[in-house]
């Protein structure tokens, strides 16, 4: 497999994924995202789960290649104990340099941002009503 | 990941060579070096006739005579000379070529340089399964077409075009038929006479001979008038200059040869490893065979595994050597323009794998390959938001949305 572009930070992640996992989408301490489509050939689901201000879990699951489970894995270990501020300040370019991605796998990065801000945006979601 | 694979599962990328046809090679590499083309003495004249000894082995896997046969380095460069040959020669009767969403690049991206030089070319759709309907064919012909290019064996899917029907639709209005056979020798019973086609390019290194030799069939009655593009000493009837590399030459007949002693042994052994992959693999739930079921080679197992992404699953089988439909180092994540032409969804288009077997495949091979690919199917599926959603009935709900 020396063909594929990936360093040993993506490997680890990808064989052995971190929080992997889904939570109760319902429960308002949790936020929910689905980003990504199959069309795409990437799909990324994330939940944070909150207590007070404070992420104290993450969970994903990933449809896609070693670089998309690799960042949803990634992402999960980065936002745990941040608040959702922290949480918005990370960007595609963090993951990329954290996981070493080649700029072919760019997407992978993206999506993994988006996945953050749209979990945030559901747990805000909640807590406006 | 310097893990080497232990099963080689990709007889359709190239296959190992057979140690008979290296035997035979060696001594054009030692002693017997002279050139082919060098008439003035015994080296040129002794590989001369190594030469057309290996003309004579090639021709007859295909039915065809020998003085049909145009040495190449290999199928890309013969459907090079296939293709801008005859719209080179014929440019001035018509400047309208007909071939298939589904072909190699080879020619796809030869007839997309042909565009730029002002030809038109029609990409014609295939069935579900993967095939041309003759009736798609004539129905796209037109008074100023002058070639169709369809494959015999796909290189993706395996499935085998009918050749014959479709290259009687040509004939019928005057255009000339091409025809890929690269991944067909030694795998069907090929005859030139019988599909009645002008041009059929050839390939050693998929029939287990060397790289970098081919040929290209142009059938002499009636006679096929082609442009060269390659110019130098006026070899191969001025169709293809440079100096024969007799090594590989005589290496390609060598595998043509065989081929032609094997294939009625090999190919049932082949088709039955090749059953039992696909029988062990069909037991998990939402895995799909790609392309027709009966008209298709005994190597070829293309399947989608719903719900797990292709690149992840050839990264999860380190053990085994076979390739995705989806293009894993690509930007744009674009699936197999193959599967995207059976009119597959992007969704399962981006979870194909493509397993092809061969001379050297064991069922202990197959079992091996099994065992990991249905373990690993099933930690990336426990990963996969689709399978979870699948598993919860909610999937085709939330693919409506987006």
């Amino acid at each position: 497999m020396a063909g594929l572009p990936y360093g040993p930070v993506v490997l680890d992640h990808y064989l052995h994924p971190r929080n992997v996992g889904s939570l109760d989408p319902a429960d308002a301490r949790v936020g929910s995202a689905v980003v990504g489509s199959p069309m795409l050939g990437e799909v990324l689901k994330l939940q944070i789960f909150l207590h007070g201000e404070t992420i104290v879990q993450a969970r994903f699951r990933a449809f896609g290649g070693g670089s998309a489970i690799a960042a949803g894995s990634w992402v999960t270990e980065r936002l745990q104990g941040h608040s959702l501020g922290e949480a918005l300040d990370i960007r595609s370019q963090d993951i990329m340099n954290a996981l070493e991605l080649p700029p072919v796998k760019m997407h992978s990065a993206l999506l993994a941002e988006d996945a953050i801000r749209a979990a945030v945006a559901d747990y805000t979601q909640k807590h406006l009503q | 990941m310097s893990l080497r694979p232990s099963v080689y599962l990709d007889y359709s990328a190239t296959t190992p060579v057979d140690e008979r046809v290296v035997q035979a090679m060696l001594p054009w590499l030692g002693q017997r070096f002279g050139n082919a083309a060098s008439t003035s003495h015994a080296w040129g004249w002794d590989a001369s006739e190594a030469v057309e000894q290996a003309r004579t082995q090639v021709a007859d896997l295909i039915h065809a005579d020998p003085r049909e046969i145009v040495w190449t380095s290999g199928a890309t460069e013969s459907d090079n000379l296939a293709i801008k040959g005859v719209a080179q020669f014929h440019g001035g009767r018509g400047r309208h070529i007909v071939t298939a969403r589904t072909e190699h690049k080879a020619v796809l991206d030869t007839c997309h340089a042909l565009e730029q030089r002002g030809f038109e070319v029609t990409y014609l759709d295939v069935d579900a399964g993967g095939l041309v309907a003759p009736d798609a064919l004539a129905a796209a012909l037109r008074p100023d077409t002058i070639l169709a290019s369809i494959m015999l064996v796909n290189n993706e899917i395996g499935v085998i075009q009918d050749v014959a029907a479709l290259a009687a639709v040509c004939h019928r209005q005057g255009v000339l038929f091409h025809t890929d056979a690269a991944q067909a020798t030694g795998k069907i019973p090929v005859d030139v006479r019988a599909l009645d086609v002008d041009l059929m390019s050839l390939s050693a290194h998929k029939t287990y001979g060397p790289k970098g030799i081919g040929a290209l069939y142009v059938r002499r009655k009636p006679r096929i008038r082609l442009e060269a593009q390659m110019h130098g000493g006026g070899h191969e009837r001025g169709l293809r200059s440079g100096t024969l590399p007799t090594h590989q030459i005589v290496g390609m007949g060598a595998s043509y040869a065989l081929a032609g002693e094997l294939m009625e042994t090999e190919v049932p052994a082949i088709r039955a490893l090749r059953d039992r992959l696909w029988e062990g693999l069909r037991e998990l739930p939402d895995v799909f065979l790609n392309g027709d079921p009966h008209r298709r080679v005994a190597h070829n197992l293309n399947v989608s595994v719903a719900h797990v992404e292709g690149e992840a699953l050839l990264m999860s089988v380190p053990e085994l050597a076979l390739s995705s439909g989806s293009a894993c180092t690509s930007a744009s994540l674009e699936p197999s323009h193959v599967l995207r032409a059976l009119g597959r969804s992007d969704l399962l288009a981006h979870s194909s794998l493509r397993m092809t077997i061969g001379r050297y495949t064991s069922a202990a091979d197959v079992d091996l390959a099994l065992r990991v690919l249905r373990a690993q199917i099933q930690r990336l599926r426990e990963l996969s938001p689709l399978w979870e959603m699948r598993e919860q009935g909610t999937l085709g709900a939330w693919m409506e949305t987006c």
